[in-house]
């Protein structure tokens, strides 16, 4: 099977526009010529420290903001041109950092049918998405609850479940852990690692290494610009530019690179953590 | 201790019963018949009919009598307010008198017969969120208005609006409960002090209140973008509403009722 491109950025830059406010400063765009792209059933994660331009680049995917320079190619289709933005949103959704600002309806059930009711779907169609969306995220039994007596955790499944139930081929998560303890994070990389195993396209932005172990790909952002693009071991390896961008490495990573540095190579590349106690204990 | 858990909203309470399958314009409609039934009561003693139709339709209703009369309680307050105007400025045949304040027979007749009013009002129209989802009273007033929306009138856009703003509710008392906590820890006081120092000291918690809202707005104007959200045009639901048999007879029902303690009101009584 041949690989298809799922979004594709030519030379991409961005201002925002109420940032020429500041008096005689010289305006930074948030993004300057950024050129890559995205193949279908991809797993990509995008790293990068805080206001390197991830959630204005994520932006870029489902033409919420276009560029100022360059172009943005989603299935072929230009975001720039009006009249794909719907055909764009549907084929690509998207998950916000904060679950509270994109959930919008009051009980989970009708939250999730919110994206398919925009699309204009027919009634039973768009229950079907919803089991579908409600099962994939482990939410069937609180179905009915009015989101105020949601967790965080269940928040930010259910801002999954919405963009689930829009059956895009591409899903872009901006911090979708972000506000989520270690169970949750564990409970929503599950999720979306069987979305990945479904053949679903995945960007995850966020700032921790820990969480990019099961990616195919890395891109790194630097102040608006791509500093790296390659797989994700060898991302591990190269610990003084990751602490030059600003990104934490996790200390499982720190260990492998120090006894790798060492000569002592248990496993070809950074382990989860029982791998690492496996190898380390047999 | 949370400042604002004592704010009680006739909020949706769900529950299988007749009321709660009712198709929201029908509930919407049988609430109008009702308001305006009881403003055009005459007699203090044909409330005790009322009463009774009160307890059948939260039986009906399937919800403890507790919970409907809790919703009540804010306004108690407003009744017992224009119930003692009435008391104190009507004048007529004196029951008895304390200094300056004579207290008459008309008085008191009409103290009852307002506050019971009020309370009447009240109760009756919280069946309607009480049995009904805010998503389905919003589209039950959309549908309503629809015919308008010919002569430019917003019936999405404001079902809409009112379905967020009760989507959040939760969301902006927590919000507001929060950053009352963070004023008290550097101590601020919102309870003592006169009324002018007591509103000035809710300043400080209503401007980033006000800045949380807007952030919030605009986050959530972009995710209904990129969750496909066009405006009405085009949308469709998950579950269509649904006038049926059930809806036609509840109607019909109510208004033969309220129409017999109405003609009651006006033969039976004096
Ligand atoms: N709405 C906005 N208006 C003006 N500038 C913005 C806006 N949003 C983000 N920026 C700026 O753009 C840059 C990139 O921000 P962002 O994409 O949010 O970064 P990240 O998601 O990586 O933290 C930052 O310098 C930020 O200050
Ligand atoms: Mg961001």
């Amino acid at each position: 099977m041949p690989s298809h491109t799922v979004c594709e950025l030519r030379d991409v830059s961005f201002t925002y526009p109420g940032a020429a406010a500041e008096r005689g400063t010289k305006v930074r765009p948030a993004l300057s010529g950024i050129t890559l792209s995205i193949k279908d059933g991809e797993w990509v994660a995008l790293l990068g420290s805080n206001g390197s331009g991830k959630s204005t680049l994520a932006k870029h995917m489902n033409a919420l903001l276009v560029p100022t320079q360059g172009d943005c190619i989603v299935y072929g289709m230009s975001t720039s041109d009006a009249d794909h933005v719907p055909a764009i949103r549907n084929a690509v959704a998207m998950v916000f950092q904060n679950p509270e600002n994109q959930i919008v309806g009051t009980t989970v059930e009708e939250d999730t049918a919110f994206g398919p009711e925009n699309q204009g779907l027919p009634p039973g169609d768009i229950a079907r998405r919803v089991n579908d969306a409600l099962a994939a995220t482990g939410l069937r039994e609180k179905r009915q609850s009015p989101v105020y007596t949601l967790s965080g955790g269940e928040k930010q499944r259910l801002a999954v479940a919405g963009a689930l139930a829009l059956d895009s081929s591409c899903l872009v998560l901006d911090e979708p852990t972000a506000m989520l303890d270690p169970q949750g994070r564990a409970q929503l990389l599950a999720v979306l690692a069987e979305l990945h195993r479904g053949g679903k396209t995945l960007v995850s932005i966020t700032h921790r290494l820990e969480e990019i172990i099961h990616c195919d790909r890395a891109i790194v952002l630097v102040r608006g610009t791509v500093a790296w693009e390659g797989a994700v071991p060898e991302l591990f390896q190269s610990t003084e530019a990751l602490r030059e961008w600003g990104i934490f490495i996790p200390p499982l990573a720190a260990l492998w690179k120090d006894l790798h540095a060492r000569g002592i190579t248990p496993l070809p590349s950074v382990p989860s953590l029982p791998e690492m106690v496996q190898a380390l204990c047999p | 201790m949370k400042f604002l858990d004592n704010l009680t909203f006739g909020q949706y309470v769900p529950s299988e019963s007749p009321i709660h399958h009712l198709d929201p314009r029908c509930k919407i409609a049988c609430v109008l018949v009702l308001l305006t039934s009881i403003f055009m009561v005459r007699h203090t003693t044909s409330f005790i009919g009322w009463g009774l139709l009160l307890l059948v339709v939260t039986s009906f209703s399937r919800l403890p009598l507790r919970l409907v009369v809790k919703t009540a309680k804010p306004v108690l307050i407003l009744a017992l307010f224009t119930a003692s105007i009435h008391i104190f400025f009507t004048k007529g045949t004196p029951v008895f008198s304390l200094g300056i304040i004579t207290v008459t027979r008309e008085g008191l007749r009409m103290a009852a017969f307002t506050a019971l009013r009020l309370l009447f009002l009240v109760l009756f129209a919280s069946f309607l969120t009480l049995t009904t989802k805010p998503m389905e009273l919003a589209d039950g007033l959309e549908r309503l208005f629809s015919p308008l929306t010919r002569f430019g009138f917003p019936a999405h856009e404001l079902a809409m609006m009112m379905t967020i703003a009760l989507r959040f509710i939760p969301t902006l008392l927590d919000e507001t409960d929060r950053i009352m906590k963070a004023q008290l820890a550097r101590g601020a006081y919102f309870d003592k002090g006169s009324l002018w120092k007591r509103l000035k000291a809710f300043l400080p918690v209503l401007i980033p209140l006000f800045i949380i809202v807007f952030q919030r707005a605009e986050d959530l104007s972009t995710a209904m973008e990129a969750r496909c959200y066009r405006g009405g045009k085009g949308r469709t639901r998950m579950h269509p509403l649904t006038w049926r048999t059930s809806d036609t007879i509840a109607l019909l029902g109510l208004s033969l009722v309220t129409a017999l303690l109405l003609i009651a009101d006006r033969t039976l009584l004096p």
